[in-house]
Parts: structure tokens; C-alpha cells; sequence
């Protein structure tokens, strides 16, 4: 689907309209999937995709929000910039909590949306709303074209910006007669722009710092993120953490960055990570933080942070360098870049005294946490072990989408990944309704990849809509939704800090399997445990999308947990 | 503690740039004092000098949320006795009031001040300086009667020697890969 050119059947004209430019545009920067819905400002350029249907494979979604984490669904399993496109004022309007979820979680993603003519720009014009004012403290970078002469330009810059650097959404209004207008069409891909460093140079003297600093560390610790995934270090890292034999922990969007089962990989940071990997953080004398910024979820209390380490941030983005926690030596740059260079410094060595520290957290969280969890006997199901059970059936080969809330903890907690580009969620923001949408994305980016959304029952009614999408395009997602009939996250701090009032957290719900099947996706209800196994080996193995739907426990909490305000090595485990 | 802070910002003037700019400053509520945009010593390159209330501590992270917009190509911070800064007041006077004999000519005088204008119904009055001395002649001028009052937003050199092409002559771009 990715040829470059219309076919050779004759030459086209150079000499075009705006709107047939920006789906060249497209054409020229690899993009053969958008995800959308069209609208009176943006239907000249929906009339050119209608012509270029063969190239470019518009999706249509159901609601605006739904394109916006569809592209970042694909962006994310792909590795490609995800695209989305949307008409002016309430279009526009509805793409904006996608944006600012692909602007904290940089992802590279270009949105365009329609826009009133020119000469209608600030007079309440029918659906005219400011685009740019309202996304640019959201974006990487955003521009509004009123000539059909500034596309090729700009579509090349947003392209360059969006993947380039630590990416981020970009945001392109055009306004309706740029669409309409004639241009003289000519594509050159974007390189170089003047005022921004996409890629920093290295520092050679951090770089031996920073290896001195790793030979004499008694106690190093790794935590990586979603900069490793973003610049394809994965090898490098783990070059890495053989070479030195350095314990390594990855924050929620660095999942996936290393096997699971990698004997260094010690798990998951933050909030409700895991035991030893947060305990350990008071514990070492020198952290490496590669491709992370210091999330307040991940930090906990910034004056109980690790004041006993010295610090190094590898990290592409030189605004997160002492953002949050202080640093000894920064090595700005690309983490691929950097680690391929760092390595060669280090000494070999394997710190074992120091990884059985982290063993004996993982025996204390086994007991007080994880066998209740993924190994329950009686009662309602939990979702650690539906979470477990997809493991025993996917061998972490999957790629595992979530929503937001105790799911999507425990899944990111449980799911076992053997494949980077594996775990999709919405760390930053935290946006509820990410999980559907965005796997169908991400099925989209990696088609040949089986993609299991794991959700809530809040979430997924915040954009069940897409179901439509999976009808009417057929894509093969499998969808496990855990519910518990509560808002559940809320409802564990309302028991926990706000003694049990249950403020606006419990849930009457629709009949899910109903409207999955009135979606014309084969659906299943189960509460018993005896069935889980079998049901979810029948979901994958269905030719096409699925629905299974799992009563869990109600009113179970995600342990371990860090308090909010607490320092990470005041974790309870229960 | 928070003290008086003077961020200069270079980039290309572009339509939405301002907003960028200032989102900067309202996302994190810090309140924006004066701000004038003009060109550079660079052709193309534009100037923004702003004045906050701000920590030393605060004003690295500002500088480098700035410097991190893309179409923003450099900014820095200073504490005031690292610039030398002035701004711009005009003074409106009744005529009558500035007639023969009057103080107010000494007023100016003293101040430094100069005669901008004389009109058949009233002076205006240009003060180049300091926030306390463009206040301190306004209080001298108020018994007279101030019709209309204008103070600009400050405007900084900085002091140390190294030249804006010098520190963007040092943004290079990895070579690698």
C-alpha cells in the first residue's frame, strides 16, 4: 500500500489544488493509513483521499478522540508518525486530549485539521474555533497554512518535527481555501530546521564522567524508559546492562524495551511498580536513567528521592535535565547514540550482592502481593490472573494495549513482553478511553501481531463508539475487559484515604456482550474461574475481533502501592 | 527566593510564536512583568526580553522549557546586575502647566528628562530609566496634573562579551549517523 507515486498511467500535474497537495504530502512522507472523520472545512481535502483510496487508507473512526489514539496506537506499535485528520471547530475540538496524551507520552503523530476560509478567520464563522491557540501549548509545533503555496513546506517540517528529536503531535490548520487554491507542487522532505537541535551533540567528557562514575559504582541501578523504545536502543541497552552487570528497571512506557525475562530486567518503577525495583532506588549509589523523565508517579516524594546517588540522565531532551531530580552528568543526546558510545567505557562486572538485594524484595512481593494476585483459589476472579492466564496462551509475543485504572496497572504490572513495541498505554496523561482505540491502531501498525486491549468497564464506555471501527474495517482485536463494576482506581483511594465513602465510583453497566454483538463482534461474559483458561484460548484463536468480558473481584486494590506524597521506599505491600 | 529576572529570547518572528511564548510563562503561573519584542544585532532573529518574579532555580528550567519550542532558537536568564536596563516613560502635561516660570521645568531637568513635545494644549515629557526613577519623576509630576501616562517594558544588554552568534554557532547537530 505504500507506493510513492500514482500509477504510471499518465504523469501528474504538478499544478494542483491544496487539497490533492496535502494528500501528496502524505503520499511523499510514507503515510498509507489516517485515521478521521470528515466535516465542512475539510471535505476538499476528503474529496482528494476519495481519489487516492487506492494510496491512503482512511479509517473512519467514530468520534474525533478516537482518530487522535488510533494514530497514536499506530505510532506506537509501527514506529511510524501516526496520522489523523479532522474538520474545523468541534473536529478539531474533540482531537485535543489525543494531542496533549501524545505530547506527554512523545509520541510522533501529525493531526490536520480543516479550518474556515481566510477571510472568515476570526469572525465566529460557522464551526471556526482557534486551533492554534487552543493546541499550542499542547503540540511540538503547529502552524495554520491560508496558502495552498505553504503545503509542501509545512507538511515536510511537521513530519521532520513530529518524528525527530523526542517526538511529539504536531498540528496542522488549513484553512478551506488553501484547499481549494492552486498551487505549483513540489516536495522536498525536510532535513534541517534552523532553530531546533534534533539531534545534540555528545559531550566526550560526560561520556567518560558518566563511565567513571559506573566503574567505581558498588550499587548501580538502570532505570529506563520509553527513550529507548523511541530511539531503537534496545540492543545497546541491554549491551549495557550485560557489559556491567547493572540491575535494570523500566518505567511504564519503557515496558517492552527488554524481555521481561531478562535476569537483569528487575521490573517496574512508580506508583504501583514493583517492590525492589522502587525500595532499591534509597538504595544505590549510582543511577543511570536512560530515556525517563522523572514522572512524580515514579519519583514519589522528590526529597525522599535517591539523595544518597549520584545521578546520571541520559535523556534526549535537554528541558528534563534537572527538571526533576538533580543530575551529576547529563549526556544530552540520542539514547542509541549515547549508549553505543558509553559502553566501550564501562568495565565489565556483575554486581551479584547487589542483584540478590533485589531478589529478596521480589520474594517479599511474591508473598504479600503476587501469588493472591495471579494464583487466587476462591472468590471472584482477580485480574492478575486473567493477566497471567494471557501470558500462558500468548508466551509474551503479544502486543498488550490498555486503558486507564487498577487494569491497566496490573496488566502493565503481569503481562510479559518477549517483543519491543509491546505495551501501549497512556502513561502521562492518563487519559480513560485510550485502550480500545488505541489498539485498533495498533493492530493497524502491526498487523501481523496478535493485540489484546486489556480495559476497565469506565474506559472502555468512554469510547465503546469504536467499535464501530472494528466493524466496519475489520480489524482483529482482542478485547478483555476486567469488570469490576467500579471506577476501580478511585474507588481503591477512596477506601484507602478516604475511608470508603465511594464517591461516583460504582457502575451500572449496559449489557457489554449486547452491544458487542449489535457491533457484530463475537462476545463472551464469564465469571467463573473453571472457564477462563478455555475462554481465553477460544479469543485468540478466533479469526477476527472478540470480546471477553471478565467479572473480577469489586472491591480489590493494586498492591504494591506508593502513597501519594510518600517517599518510593514507603511502599506498602499491602 | 524569588527575585527579579530578565529573559531574553531569540527566534524567528512568526505568527502563534508569542503564544508559545508566553505558555511557557502562564503554564507554570508565573507572572509576566513587561515583555518587548524587537529585532536582534542578527538579521531575522528576533528579541523578546521579559521580566518575571522568579528563583534562580525556576529560571534554568523556564530557559530550557523556552529553548526547547522549536522555533524558539535561544534564550537565557539574568539577574539585573548582570544587564545594564533601561525603559521608556512618556508624560502627558497641561499646557499651562509647563508655562514660564513654572517648577516643572526644574522637575525635568533634575530628572534628566527631556521635552518630547510642545502642543498648543499640552507637553509630553520623555523619561529614559530605571522603574524607580520613570516613578519617581511620575510622583514629582502628578500635582501638576498627568493626563496620560505610558511606561514601556524593559529593554537589556547583558553584560558578558560573548556574542548571540557565538552561542548559536555552538548548537550543532550531532554528526553521527
Amino acid at each position: 500500500m505504500s507506493t510513492k507515486t500514482k500509477p504510471e498511467t499518465a504523469t501528474p500535474s504538478n499544478h494542483i489544488t491544496g487539497s490533492e497537495a496535502v494528500v501528496r504530502c502524505l503520499l511523499e512522507e510514507g503515510v498509507d493509513l489516517i485515521f478521521g472523520y470528515p466535516g465542512g472545512a475539510i471535505m476538499p481535502v476528503y474529496d482528494e483521499l476519495y481519489k487516492y483510496s487506492d494510496q491512503i487508507h482512511h479509517v473512519l473512526v467514530r468520534h474525533e478522540q478516537g482518530a487522535t489514539h488510533a494514530a497514536q496506537g499506530y505510532a506506537r506499535s509501527s514506529g511510524r508518525v501516526g496520522a489523523c485528520i479532522a474538520t474545523s471547530g468541534p473536529g478539531a475540538t474533540n482531537l485535543v486530549t489525543g494531542i496533549a496524551d501524545a505530547m506527554i507520552d512523545s509520541t510522533p503523530m501529525v493531526c490536520i485539521t480543516g479550518q474556515v476560509p481566510k477571510h472568515l478567520l476570526g469572525s465566529d464563522a460557522f464551526q471556526e474555533t482557534d486551533v492554534m491557540g487552543i493546541t499550542i501549548p499542547i503540540t511540538k509545533w503547529s502552524f495554520q497554512i491560508t496558502e495552498a503555496s505553504e503545503i509542501p513546506e509545512v507538511f515536510a517540517k511537521a513530519f521532520y518535527i513530529a518524528k525527530s528529536g523526542r517526538p511529539g503531535p504536531v498540528v496542522i490548520d488549513i484553512t478551506k481555501n488553501a484547499q481549494f487554491g492552486k498551487l505549483d507542487y513540489q516536495y522536498e522532505h525536510c532535513e534541517v530546521v534552523k532553530t531546533y537541535v534534533s539531534r545534540p551533540e555528545i559531550g566526550k567528557n560526560e561520556l567518560q564522567e558518566a563511565a567513571d562514575l559506573i566503574n567505581s559504582a558498588e550499587r548501580p541501578y538502570i532505570l529506563f524508559g520509553q527513550g529507548v523504545i523511541l530511539s531503537e536502543a534496545e540492543e545497546e541497552l541491554k549491551s549495557l546492562v550485560e557489559k556491567a552487570g547493572i540491575p535494570a528497571a523500566w518505567t511504564i512506557l519503557g515496558l517492552s524495551a527488554m524481555n521481561t525475562d531478562h535476569p537483569l530486567n528487575v521490573g517496574m518503577l512508580g506508583m504501583h511498580g514493583n517492590y525492589g525495583p522502587n525500595v532499591m532506588i534509597n538504595e544505590c549509589d549510582v543511577m543511570i536513567a536512560i530515556g525517563m523523565r522523572f514522572d512524580d508517579r515514579v519519583t514519589g516524594n522528590l526529597d525522599k528521592f535517591a539523595k544518597q546517588a549520584k545521578v546520571i540522565h541520559l535523556e534526549i531532551d535537554r528541558a528534563e535535565i534537572d527538571k526533576n531530580v538533580k543530575t551529576d552528568v547529563a549526556l544530552v543526546g540520542d539514547a542509541k547514540e549515547v549508549l553505543s558510545l558509553l559502553t566501550p567505557l564501562v568495565n565489565t562486572n556483575t554486581h551479584e550482592s547487589w542483584h540478590q538485594r533485589f531478589k529478596e524484595c521480589d520474594v517479599m512481593e511474591f508473598d504479600k502481593v503476587i501469588r493472591n494476585e495471579c494464583d487466587p483459589t476462591e472468590g471472584m476472579m482477580t485480574m492478575g490472573e486473567v493477566i497471567k492466564n494471557i501470558n500462558q496462551h500468548t508466551h509474551g509475543e503479544a502486543i498488550i494495549v490498555t486503558d486507564v485504572g487498577q487494569h491497566q496497572m496490573v496488566a502493565c504490572r503481569y503481562a510479559e513482553f518477549k517483543q519491543t513495541k509491546s505495551n501501549i498505554t497512556s502513561g502521562g496523561l492518563g487519559t480513560m478511553g485510550f485502550g480500545l482505540p488505541a489498539a485498533i491502531g495498533a493492530k493497524l501498525g502491526a498487523p501481523d501481531r496478535q493485540v489484546i486491549a486489556v480495559v476497565g468497564d469506565g474506559g472502555i464506555q468512554m469510547t465503546i463508539e469504536e467499535l464501530g471501527v472494528i466493524l466496519q474495517t475489520d480489524v482483529h482485536v482482542k478485547i478483555v475487559l476486567l469488570n469490576n463494576e467500579f471506577l476501580g482506581m478511585v474507588r481503591q483511594w477512596q477506601q484507602l484515604f478516604f475511608d470508603k465513602r465511594y464517591s461516583a465510583t460504582e457502575m451500572i453497566n449496559p449489557d457489554f456482550q449486547k452491544i458487542a454483538e449489535a457491533y457484530k463482534i463475537e462476545a463472551k461474559r464469564i465469571d467463573d474461574r473453571a472457564d477462563l483458561d478455555k475462554s481465553i484460548e477460544d479469543m485468540l484463536n478466533h479469526d477476527g475481533a472478540y470480546f471477553l468480558e471478565v467479572m473480577v473481584g469489586k472491591e480489590n486494590n493494586v498492591f504494591p502501592m506508593v502513597p501519594s506524597g510518600a517517599g518510593v521506599s514507603e511502599i506498602r505491600l499491602e | 527566593m524569588p527575585q527579579q529576572i530578565t529573559i531574553a529570547v531569540f527566534s524567528e518572528n512568526k505568527a502563534g510564536l508569542l503564544h508559545r511564548v508566553t505558555t511557557s510563562f502562564t503554564r507554570r503561573k508565573i507572572n509576566i512583568e513587561s515583555l518587548t519584542a524587537s529585532q536582534s544585532e542578527i538579521p531575522g532573529i528576533h528579541r523578546y526580553t521579559i521580566v518575571v518574579e522568579i528563583t534562580p532555580a525556576d529560571a534554568d528550567k523556564l530557559v530550557h522549557a523556552l529553548e526547547k519550542q522549536v522555533d524558539i532558537q535561544k534564550a537565557f536568564w539574568y539577574a539585573n546586575e548582570e544587564i545594564i536596563y533601561r525603559e521608556i516613560a512618556l508624560y502627558k502635561i497641561r499646557a499651562e502647566a509647563m508655562k514660564d516660570g513654572s517648577p516643572l521645568l526644574e522637575v525635568v531637568d533634575r530628572h534628566h528628562a527631556r521635552i518630547l513635545s510642545v502642543e498648543k494644549e499640552f507637553t509630553v515629557i520623555q523619561k529614559t530609566g530605571r522603574r524607580e526613577a520613570t516613578t519617581q519623576l511620575f510622583e514629582e509630576l502628578e500635582p501638576y496634573g498627568i493626563l496620560e501616562f505610558v511606561r514601556s517594558g524593559r529593554v537589556a544588554i547583558s553584560r558578558p562579551m560573548k556574542e548571540l552568534k557565538d552561542y548559536l554557532s555552538e548548537l550543532k547537530v550531532s554528526s553521527l549517523r
